[in-house]
């Protein structure tokens, strides 16, 4: 079993950084997206696994618990990484509907903003 | 020290903050008119003024008083403030002449002036600048002094619309403020010799400091603080730019306060610092350049304010000087001048601004003859003029005599002749410039024309110049009863309370060598005077390095050298930022492993089971396809949907249901940002990668891949090295916190900062989606919207009947499914953030469903309200707390048992959750709702829930439609 979920983790990660070091704006999205999901179940894996033991406490009877604390940290980087994902999204369509380019890279001609030129 | 008798007096704090807490009334009060703005800026200042006065009794009997509050105890950064002889002779000085400047500012600046913003500048400079001189703490006087250099920039450039008066402000702002961070790095190495930043204790270390190996780069890096604060050469240059201010702001910042900062500290550090050779050689000499000089340049310049800014250089050197021979007597001369310069200085700044407020012009050249004009300002300007020349019986002459034998005991590097000769060439220069201040603007005869009528100005504008005037005579008259007492104390503050040298302050001490070197000196002033023609001939002849070109030159370099780094780095090439990052973070994880040691394996592994395997076959497979289509980007798309789903279910196989709600949901969620985005994007990805290129990325990515895969399977097999908190949450969850559900309680109670600061994050998070969708629908982009044609054929039926039903009957069951979520979150998998995410799905269905324009149309709140509550619920819940003197975020819980319904229990948690709801509710709808926006076209409002029309993409029924209107 975490063989298979380090494996899962190894993959995903290495699928989403070859994403991100695409130059257009929609892999580098998904090679995030990707790498969130790895990380998120890195975070979550740090808390060791475990099969049927949920962090509810059973008034009943002592049962196992597995660890509450990663979950509760990954469960909020969740959503948190949807705001994340969001917002890069926006950019990234923001910057191609201005421009009708999906480069991430800035290329020497479209230097626009050349800082301090005016100044 | 004589008298340690420590006074505590909270009005200290007082003194320091009336100026800033004042600083807000001229700029509001200027609606009333300009008196009323005036008003209120002196009556401040007057307060704090008389909040000082009423310490004398203290000061004078040598006690210390003192304000005492622990700011930031862990850097030792304490608002300490005291108040001792020396604090009080500045803040005197700089409260007192502030008054007076108020008062001339008042009568000086024209109509067109913003007066409230000028009162408002100067107030927060004189509020930093008594700052300076009370606080006890160096970090805290590191803070007024920065405070100082900004506002003192507001002044110079006060007059915005002069290139000058902003290229000074400029100037004086990069000389002082570099020299202030040269001397916050002393400070920093002064305190750590020393182990505590507060003043009182520093001054009580002096052989401690003075043997540490790192005296000598404190005292470089203070005085290059002190040295460009006052400009002394090579620093000096600044200080005539600045001159393009207001002259009620050169009055201010050039006579009693700005410039006198780096004095003020240099006095206060002279018992720990000075007595070194280094010292003298360092300040001493510094001093006499200063002095010298300021005082050559100074008989050259046409313009008056120049000229009085070169005496001001000149001046400055010579307390300067006297400061760095380190001896007792010379310490008291130091004080002493300051006193007499900021008097006559400050009176002949005013003059300067009367003649240039009523005759239009500063150019001496122009001028002459004026005494018949105005005899009020000619008497005024004399008087000063001649005390800074050093004549009896002016208080001038008195700290000059005493300066000029003071140097007759000193030596420099043997030679007993070179600083006496020095400073009587210096006091000669500075005779035979005051002397053309008299003589070239005053007297001669009557000019044909000036560029205004001149006349004696109103009261209010020689009032406060004369007031000087007359304390420039009195203090020469009678200096032992009245500054006697004053320079007593302050002296004693300076050398660090021993006992006071032997010194006189009266006009006769007989046939001293000073007063034949001051006799030579007037009589020499008199004949440079007369001589001026021929001494500019040749000083214009002379090759002179202008400090304002190399200044500029400099900066230009300066500019250009981080200019040329920032462009070299950040040259917009993000995917090589990416690639140093990843590269950079493989290295340093490849570093670690290499030198680190690892555990044996403590754990035995889970055995795998068909189901989960399978699961891995898709996900891994789903991934590996992922890279492989990623150019077909609908297609990849539902990949990664396939590896959500299936990390989602992992997540509910590994014991975390909730993990898996908020998976699945927020899957949802982002599956549908990321198709509409895609409507707008190129369905293709194309290939521009040299396979070279391609390769290099693979391999850094599975080098990746393997070393975070090794990593957690390490971990994985490996018990924790030491105990975690996690036992701690599932023992108290229940009891502390009223909740079975351990990871909703850490959520809301145990760690609910964290999630207040989320839920905060994510509100911005999408308040930047929405405030970016305007910024680019506000451009002609708009345009390209409207006109764009869709990647793919639309569909005739874009509502379809059936899914339109069927959300429409699902939207009450999905929100009941929401409201359940959340309530049962506190003890079962739920809670505020899947619920919230629960029903913005919910309201998404309606906006797929049935169109944006058709659930736009309906919707009753707005998502910003959402989220704004959400945050103020979420704080207001944990401010609760306070008021049952709990702290913030305390939870609370109870029972309620209200036949004939079960027991049910009560937790303030859910209040939070409350607010995590929406909050999460609000952001989600708010980015998916900011996207939708972008596929806005006129005419898509439907009068009819359903529309269907078959005919919508047939262009030759189109063109029939139009040919008919």
């Amino acid at each position: 079993m975490e063989a298979l979920v380090a494996s899962a983790v190894g993959v995903m990660t290495a699928a989403g950084i070859f994403l991100i070091l695409r130059r257009r704006t929609f892999p580098v999205i998904l090679g995030l997206s990707l790498i969130t999901y790895a990380v998120n179940v890195f975070l979550f894996a740090t808390g060791r696994l475990a099969l049927d033991a949920p962090a509810v406490l059973n008034k009943y009877k002592d049962v196992p618990y597995t660890d509450p604390l990663p979950q509760a940290l990954v469960l909020t980087a969740i959503v948190i990484s949807f705001g994340m994902t969001a917002v890069i999204v926006m950019i990234a369509l923001s910057a191609y509907l201005s421009s009708k380019d999906d480069h991430i890279d800035m290329r020497p001609n479209d230097s626009v903003d050349a800082a301090g030129e005016d100044a | 020290m004589t008298a340690q008798t420590g006074v505590s007096h909270l009005s200290l704090f007082l003194i320091a903050a009336l100026p800033f807490l004042g600083a807000v009334f001229p700029a509001l009060l200027i609606r009333a008119g300009r008196n009323a703005a005036a008003s209120a800026a002196g009556l401040t200042t007057f307060l704090a003024l008389m909040g000082l006065l009423i310490h004398i009794p203290s000061v004078m009997r040598g006690d210390v008083v003192t304000a005492r509050f622990d700011w930031i105890p862990g850097l030792g950064l304490n608002a300490n403030f005291m108040l001792d002889g020396l604090g009080f002779l500045f803040a005197l000085l700089i409260l007192g002449i502030g008054l007076l400047i108020i008062l001339y500012a008042r009568f000086y600046l024209s109509r067109e002036d913003p007066m409230g913003q000028f009162y408002t500048y100067l107030l927060l400079f004189q509020g930093a600048m008594v700052g300076i001189v009370l606080s006890d703490n160096i970090l805290l006087l590191l803070i007024f002094w920065e405070l100082t250099s900004l506002s003192s920039f507001l002044l110079i450039g006060y007059w915005r619309h002069l290139p000058e008066g902003r290229q000074g402000a400029r100037m004086a702002l990069a000389v002082t403020g570099s020299g202030g961070l040269a001397m916050i790095a002393g400070m920093l190495i002064l305190g750590n010799i020393v182990g505590s930043y507060d003043l009182s204790v520093i001054l009580q270390n002096k052989d401690l400091i003075q043997s540490s190996p790192y005296y000598m780069p404190a005292l470089i890096l203070i005085l290059l603080g002190c040295f460009t604060k006052s400009a002394q050469f090579p620093f000096h240059f600044w200080l005539p730019h600045a001159m393009a201010a207001p002259t009620p702001v050169s009055a201010y910042l050039h006579s009693a306060t700005m410039v006198k900062a780096g004095l003020f500290l240099m006095a206060r550090m002279w018992p720990v610092l000075a007595g070194t050779d280094a010292w003298f050689y360092i300040v001493a000499t510094t001093g006499l350049i200063t002095m010298l000089l300021g005082a050559v340049i100074a008989l050259f310049k046409d313009d008056l304010k120049a000229l009085l800014a070169f005496s001001t250089v000149s001046h400055l050197g010579l307390v300067t000087m006297l400061l760095g021979f380190g001896t007792k007597f010379a310490a008291v001369a130091a004080i002493f001048h300051i006193i007499n310069h900021a008097t006559f200085k400050a009176a002949l700044f005013m003059t300067a601004g009367i003649i240039d407020h009523e005759t239009g012009t500063r150019d001496i050249k122009r001028l002459g003859g004026l005494r018949h004009l105005m005899p009020i300002t000619f008497t005024i300007g004399t008087i000063a003029a001649l005390s800074m020349a050093g004549l009896p019986p002016l208080n001038g002459f008195l700290s000059k005599e005493m300066m000029l034998e003071e140097t007759v005991h000193t030596t420099w590097l043997h030679a007993h002749y070179l600083v006496p000769g020095l400073a009587l060439l210096a006091a000669l220069f500075s005779a035979a410039y005051s002397f053309r201040f008299v003589a070239h603007v005053f007297l001669g005869p009557k000019r044909e024309e000036y560029p205004a009528h001149p006349h004696d100005p109103p009261v209010g504008l020689w009032l406060a110049p004369a007031f000087l005037v007359v304390l420039v005579v009195l203090i020469g008259l009678y200096s032992k009863a009245i500054v006697g007492p004053l320079v007593a104390v302050v002296s004693s503050a300076v050398i660090g309370g021993e006992k006071l040298p032997y010194y006189s302050l009266k006009l006769w001490h007989g046939f001293t060598p000073a007063l034949y070197m001051s006799v030579v000196a007037t009589l020499g002033g008199l004949f440079l005077l007369s001589q001026h023609k021929r001494g500019e001939q040749i000083w214009n002849a002379l090759p002179r390095p202008e400090a304002k070109a190399i200044f500029e030159a400099i900066i230009d370099a300066l500019t250009r050298v981080s200019r040329w780094i920032t462009d070299e780095l950040h040259n917009g090439v993000i995917s090589r930022y990416a690639i140093v990052l990843i590269a950079f973070t493989v290295g340093i994880g490849y570093y670690a492993y290499a030198t680190g040691t690892i555990g044996v394996e403590t754990r035995v592994p889970l055995q795998p089971q068909i189901i989960p395997f399978i699961g891995w076959v898709c996900l891994v497979g789903a991934t590996l396809a992922i890279m492989w289509f990623h150019r077909n980007r609908l297609l990849s798309l539902v990949l990664i949907g396939v590896v959500g789903l299936i990390v989602s279910m992992a997540f509910n196989y590994l014991s975390a249901p909730d993990l898996a709600l908020t998976q699945i949901s927020v899957e949802v969620v982002t599956m549908i940002l990321l198709l509409l985005s895609l409507n707008f994007l190129p369905t293709e990805t194309p290939w521009d990668s040299s396979a070279a290129r391609r390769w290099r990325d693979a391999a850094i990515s599975v080098v990746a891949g393997i070393g975070s895969g090794a990593l957690i399977y390490a971990l994985m097999m490996r018990d924790f090295a030491f105990p975690t908190i996690s036992e701690f949450h599932l023992a108290n969850s229940y009891k502390g916190g009223g909740g079975t559900n351990v990871v909703n309680v850490i959520l809301v109670d145990f760690r609910g900062f964290d999630t207040f600061g989320e839920i905060i994050v994510l509100g911005i998070a999408a308040l930047i989606i929405f405030a970016l969708t305007e910024a680019v629908l506000g451009t002609n982009v708009r345009g390209y919207l409207l006109n764009r044609k869709p990647h793919w054929p639309q569909s005739g039926d874009s509502h379809p009947l059936m899914m339109v039903v069927a959300t429409r009957v699902m939207m009450p069951i999905a929100l009941m499914v929401g409201a359940y979520i959340f309530f049962r979150g506190h003890n079962q998998p739920g809670g505020g953030f899947i619920a919230g995410l629960i029903v913005a799905i919910a309201y998404l269905m309606q906006y797929m469903a049935s169109g944006y324009t058709w659930a736009i149309e309906r919707q009753r709140f707005y998502y910003h309200g959402s989220i704004g509550w959400g945050v103020l619920i979420a704080a207001a819940t944990g401010l609760g707390a306070w008021f049952n003197e709990r702290p913030f975020l305390t939870s609370d819980f109870g029972y309620l048992h209200w036949p004939p319904l079960e027991e049910f229990e009560w937790a303030t948690a859910i209040l939070f959750d409350t607010g995590v709801f929406l909050a999460v509710l609000g952001a989600v709808m708010l980015a998916l709702d900011s996207l939708s926006r972008f596929a806005w076209q006129p005419g898509m409002a439907q009068e009819f829930p359903m529309d269907i029309n078959p005919l919508r993409d047939d262009p030759s029924d189109q063109d029939k439609e139009k040919e008919q209107a």
